[in-house]
């Protein structure tokens, strides 16, 4: 089953560069990652450690101007994206990979109305490129309105997105997303910015069409927890780096990179034992980011050799890598 | 319904600032130390001829009274008379508002089409020679005054390159076609007189351009700056992910909600437009109300300038009103306040 | 009343004088005002402007020709090395009349904002900050009424039924301008107000002369000057509309847009009477803009 010819995604040492002043931001600093077909991907990480910005290198869709991105190779089905045509990009971005935005209120243009903009996804994406034809439009859009279990999808078509609430906001995002048939999944922290039960909804969501589908799925999220639960393979990520991946039975039990084992003490139990342990210190400037591992600084087993060279992905046991030299020794 | 009532509003209020306009003038003409009557007729007038003057325009009268004869005027159509062409105000400006109004649409619709073209062209080209090349030109469009734009035009097209005439609505020679609407391009194509049409399409060509060349360049500016707030917006990198293709983006779903503060400028350029016609309509001898205007102005004539105040403050505020439902067309959120949600 | 016992400083965040946080971020300041090379040019073509109308009197060549002044032989020359821009119709030098007339229109633009914005600043704080009053009501109307009309319409109407001299063309500017900075603070002043630290400032007994002055009014102050910079161009735009149809100051004294309105006569040969004139006045509301952009880009958040 994990063969390589299965592999949908593979991200290997990606950097990106964000300029501001005085200089540039290296918000990725060597990124891997790799989705098989089907696979479910947990990618945990705090805020601001590149996972969003990991994601939209994917699809191409920084914001234009002041991204750069140095060195580093994302393919897909074993091409570069990196270096797509456009139609090749527009033909990755209708037919294969759709991303579910963090924010639905941003996500969704605020002066047209829902049935537009799902129109237009439906309408644009190669699967239907015969297809202009209003009727069979509105028709698709309403079953992907109905996928989402959104009640009434005739009378919803019509609304404007401020009419709706948040929940159903982030349910109209996933519809567009799966509007039409696709390979790759990104759901960019589904139902962050609304309340507990509607983001529990959302995952159930996400987890029955993915598993109807067959669709391989990136889920971001900060909650380890979450990660357990809906994923087949988890990436911890830190300061733009991955630091660590394995599926989630073995994270659990055998957590190795610091970081990782840090997280997991964070989280507080229920049977007792205290306030969580939290992880001193906070993630590092991007401006001038220490050279070698960028964990060092909040590490408390860290070494001389940790500040030469970034430490890259090691296999320590079959399907588990870790980034650290601690596993070197 | 929300909205009828919003437009309603709009439209008591727009009322109330035209005769406040007209209370505000009225009041600095008489207040300030001066005597209307004797800068009108000039230091040599004889005392009588400015006396009769005097009672003719009421100074003699309190200051309430005299507006209070004014409104009561203007209400029933008649606005006095003015002192310079010695015949009802109301005639004049029935003989010189539609060349004003020919002009402002015209320059009107350049403004727009220009305005919008290049803040487009710019915002998709962005920091590409395009969008260099625009964004200077703007700043020098912006900075030419409209007279001056006006006195180039004359000079260039007046004499280095008589292509296309300076000088009034018709040339000399051709004659005015009936007058239906008074705006002479579309009364000559009513009647299918095609020589007339194309000859008044000439003269105005000319004018319209000094007026709006200004405008066209702030509303291109404003039209770019939308664009480009609202192209590092969420949800056009959204859309592009989804595969939607860069035209579509473009033309529809970055322009839409970038029209909306464009379109206010766009009515407040508009009304800068008539503003700057009082010395463009001056310098191509158009005659206009904004021509009128200024030389009543000169001639202190304070009947004609006071009512010119009011025509043009109506004028102003049915295009406010139309640029409020244009926008409520756009903007969703205006038109439907009772909606939920944030 | 309240007690004068209390202490009338907030102790809620009010916020740091801003000036102080200016000079402290000069550098990042400038970084954001320079990133844009246009607003270089602007800050250059001002200082120069400023730097030309201070030192004017020693800078003009003939000083008289700013006055009653007549040299027929002379009359109609072209720009040469003893008259730089050239002679008009009467023997003048253009030169001269043009930095004389550059450097009326400076000061007069700035007399005309120190006199509109102050009270512009104050009637839009006190609206903004007794919002939904009688008060605020009648401010705006107000407000709305001088807005009613195009700023250069209005000004042309209020200097046209007053005599015409530079006194009174600048009250006719300063009265059409006051009402866009009233509408201008009125907008923020109603925002800040519901603002936090407002609401502190308030509970722990602030007086309301503190609150407008020290909590609201810091907040409201960038788009303020941004406004003001580029408002020196427009009213010099306006006092040269002003000024080319009689309005203003009176000749032989030179004006910008009188010196454009009478050369217009000896055109096309006498190009130098109205070129120079009308090119001060283009490089003016040029360098102001410039200028203007580049303060925007430095004292508001990220615009292009």
């Amino acid at each position: 089953m994990k063969t390589k010819e299965n592999i949908l995604l593979d991200i290997k040492d990606l950097h990106v560069w964000y300029r501001v002043y005085g200089g540039y931001l290296k918000v990725l600093n060597g990124v891997h990652l790799m989705v098989r077909e089907g696979e479910r991907v947990g990618l945990v990480g705090e805020a601001g450690c590149g996972k969003t910005t990991t994601m939209k290198s994917i699809l191409q869709i920084l914001p234009p101007g002041d991204f750069h991105i140095p060195q580093g190779q994302i393919f897909y089905k074993g091409q570069d994206i990196l270096k797509m045509n456009f139609k090749e990009l527009q033909s990755l971005r209708s037919r294969e990979i759709a991303m579910i935005f963090q924010d639905p209120t941003a996500a969704l243009n605020p002066v047209f109305i829902i049935g537009n903009q799902i129109g237009d996804v439906i309408k644009y994406s190669s699967a239907f490129a015969e297809n202009e034809h209003k009727e069979k439009i509105k028709e698709q859009s309403i079953k992907a309105l109905k996928e989402v279990y959104l009640p009434d999808p005739e009378r919803m078509r019509i609304n404007y997105p401020f009419q709706l609430s948040g929940g159903m906001r982030q349910r109209v995002c996933i519809a567009m997303a799966i509007s039409s048939p696709r390979n790759l999944l990104i759901a960019d922290e589904p139902g962050t910015s609304l309340d507990v039960t509607i983001q529990d909804q959302i995952h159930r969501l996400l987890n029955k069409i993915v598993e109807k589908r067959n669709t391989a799925i990136i889920l971001i999220t900060h909650s380890l927890g979450v990660a357990k639960e809906m994923a087949d393979r988890i990436y911890v990520m830190y300061a733009g780096t991955i630091v660590e991946t394995a599926t989630p039975e073995v994270l659990f039990k055998n957590p190795v990179h610091p970081y990782t084992k840090g997280l997991l003490a964070s989280v507080p139990k229920i049977s007792g034992g205290g306030i969580a342990k939290g992880i001193p210190g906070k993630i590092p400037s991007y401006l001038n980011p220490p050279s070698g591992c960028r964990f060092q600084l909040r590490c408390e087993q860290e070494s001389p050799i940790c500040s030469e060279k970034p430490p890259q992905l090691f296999e320590i046991e079959n399907d588990h890598l870790v980034a650290c030299y601690l596993t070197q020794r | 319904m929300k909205f009828g009532s919003f437009l309603l509003k709009r439209l008591l209020l727009s009322i109330f600032v035209i005769f406040g306009l007209s209370i505000v003038i009225f009041i600095i003409a008489r207040v300030v130390p001066g005597d209307p009557a004797r800068m009108a007729l000039g230091p040599r007038a004889p005392e009588e001829v400015v006396q009769r003057l005097r009672q003719e325009m009421y100074l003699d009268k309190p200051l309430p009274k005299q507006y209070f004869y004014w409104i009561r005027g203007v209400l029933s159509g008649d606005f006095g008379r003015s002192l310079v062409t010695k015949r009802a105000v109301s005639e004049d400006i029935k003989e010189y508002l539609p060349a004003t109004v020919e002009l402002a649409i015209f320059a009107g619709i350049l403004m727009v089409i220009f305005g919008i073209l290049l803040g487009t062209l710019a915002a998709r080209y962005k920091d590409t020679w395009v969008d260099n090349l625009i964004r200077i030109l703007s700043y020098f469009g912006v900075a030419i005054p409209a007279f001056v734009a006006a006195i180039i035009f004359m000079l260039l097209f007046g004499y280095y390159w008589p292509i296309l005439p300076v000088l009034g609505r018709l040339s000399p020679g051709i004659s005015y076609p009936t007058r239906i609407t008074g705006l002479l391009t579309l009364d000559s194509l009513i009647q299918r007189n095609f020589v007339a049409f194309w000859d008044a399409f000439k003269h105005l060509i000319l004018p319209s351009v000094a007026l709006s060349l200004a405008h066209i360049f702030q509303d291109a500016r404003i039209n770019r700056s939308a664009m480009v707030d609202n192209m590092r917006k969420d949800f056009l990198s959204a859309e592009r992910g989804y595969g939607i293709p860069e035209r579509v983006i473009m033309f529809k779903y970055l322009l839409k909600p970038s029209l909306i503060p464009t379109v206010s400028m766009m009515g407040m350029e508009f009304a800068n437009i008539f503003a700057n016609a009082f010395l463009v309509e001056m310098i191509f001898n158009w005659p206009g109300l904004s021509r009128y205007g200024i030389n009543a102005m000169m001639s202190k004539d304070l009947v004609a300038i006071s009512t010119v105040f009011v025509v043009f403050g109506a004028i102003f505020m049915v295009m406010n009103i139309i640029v409020d439902i244009t926008l409520a067309f756009l903007d969703p959120r205006i038109r439907l306040r009772t909606s939920r949600g944030i | 009343m309240r007690n004068s016992n209390q202490p009338n400083n907030s102790i809620a965040i009010s916020l740091v004088r801003p000036k102080f946080i200016f000079w402290i971020n000069l550098g990042k300041n400038w970084y954001k005002f320079s990133r844009n090379k246009l607003s270089i040019v602007g800050l250059v073509i001002v200082a120069g402007m400023i730097i030309s109308a201070i030192f004017a009197p020693w800078i003009i060549p003939y000083p008289d020709h700013t006055g009653p002044f007549v040299d027929f032989e002379n009359a109609m020359q072209p720009p040469s090395l003893q008259n730089l821009f050239g002679t008009d119709y009467v023997g003048r030098d253009i030169f001269s009349r043009v930095i004389f007339a550059f450097r009326g229109a400076l000061i007069m633009a700035v007399v005309v904002l120190a006199i509109a914005v102050p009270p512009g600043i104050l009637l839009g704080l006190i609206a903004g900050y007794l919002q939904n009053t009688w008060i605020d009501t009648i401010i705006m109307r107000i407000t709305d009424v001088f807005l009613g009309v195009p700023p250069l319409m209005l000004a042309l109407a209020i200097a046209s039924v007053l005599e015409p001299n530079l006194m009174n063309s600048m009250i006719a500017i300063s009265l059409t301008w006051w009402a866009w900075y009233a509408r201008l603070v009125y907008g923020m002043a109603s925002s800040v107000r519901n603002e936090y630290f407002v609401i502190a400032a308030d509970l722990t007994g602030a007086s309301k002369f503190h609150i407008l002055l020290r909590e609201i009014l810091p907040n409201c102050l960038s788009p303020v000057f941004t406004k003001m910079a580029l408002d020196v161009g427009w009213v010099i735009l306006i006092g040269a509309s002003l000024s080319f149809v009689g309005l203003g100051e009176q000749p032989p004294t030179p004006a910008l847009g009188q010196m454009v309105s009478d050369g217009a006569i000896y055109m096309p040969n006498l190009w130098w009477v109205i070129v120079f004139p009308a090119l001060a006045i283009v490089l003016a509301i040029l360098g102001f803009n410039l200028l203007g952009d580049g303060i925007r880009d430095m004292l508001e958040i990220g615009r292009d």
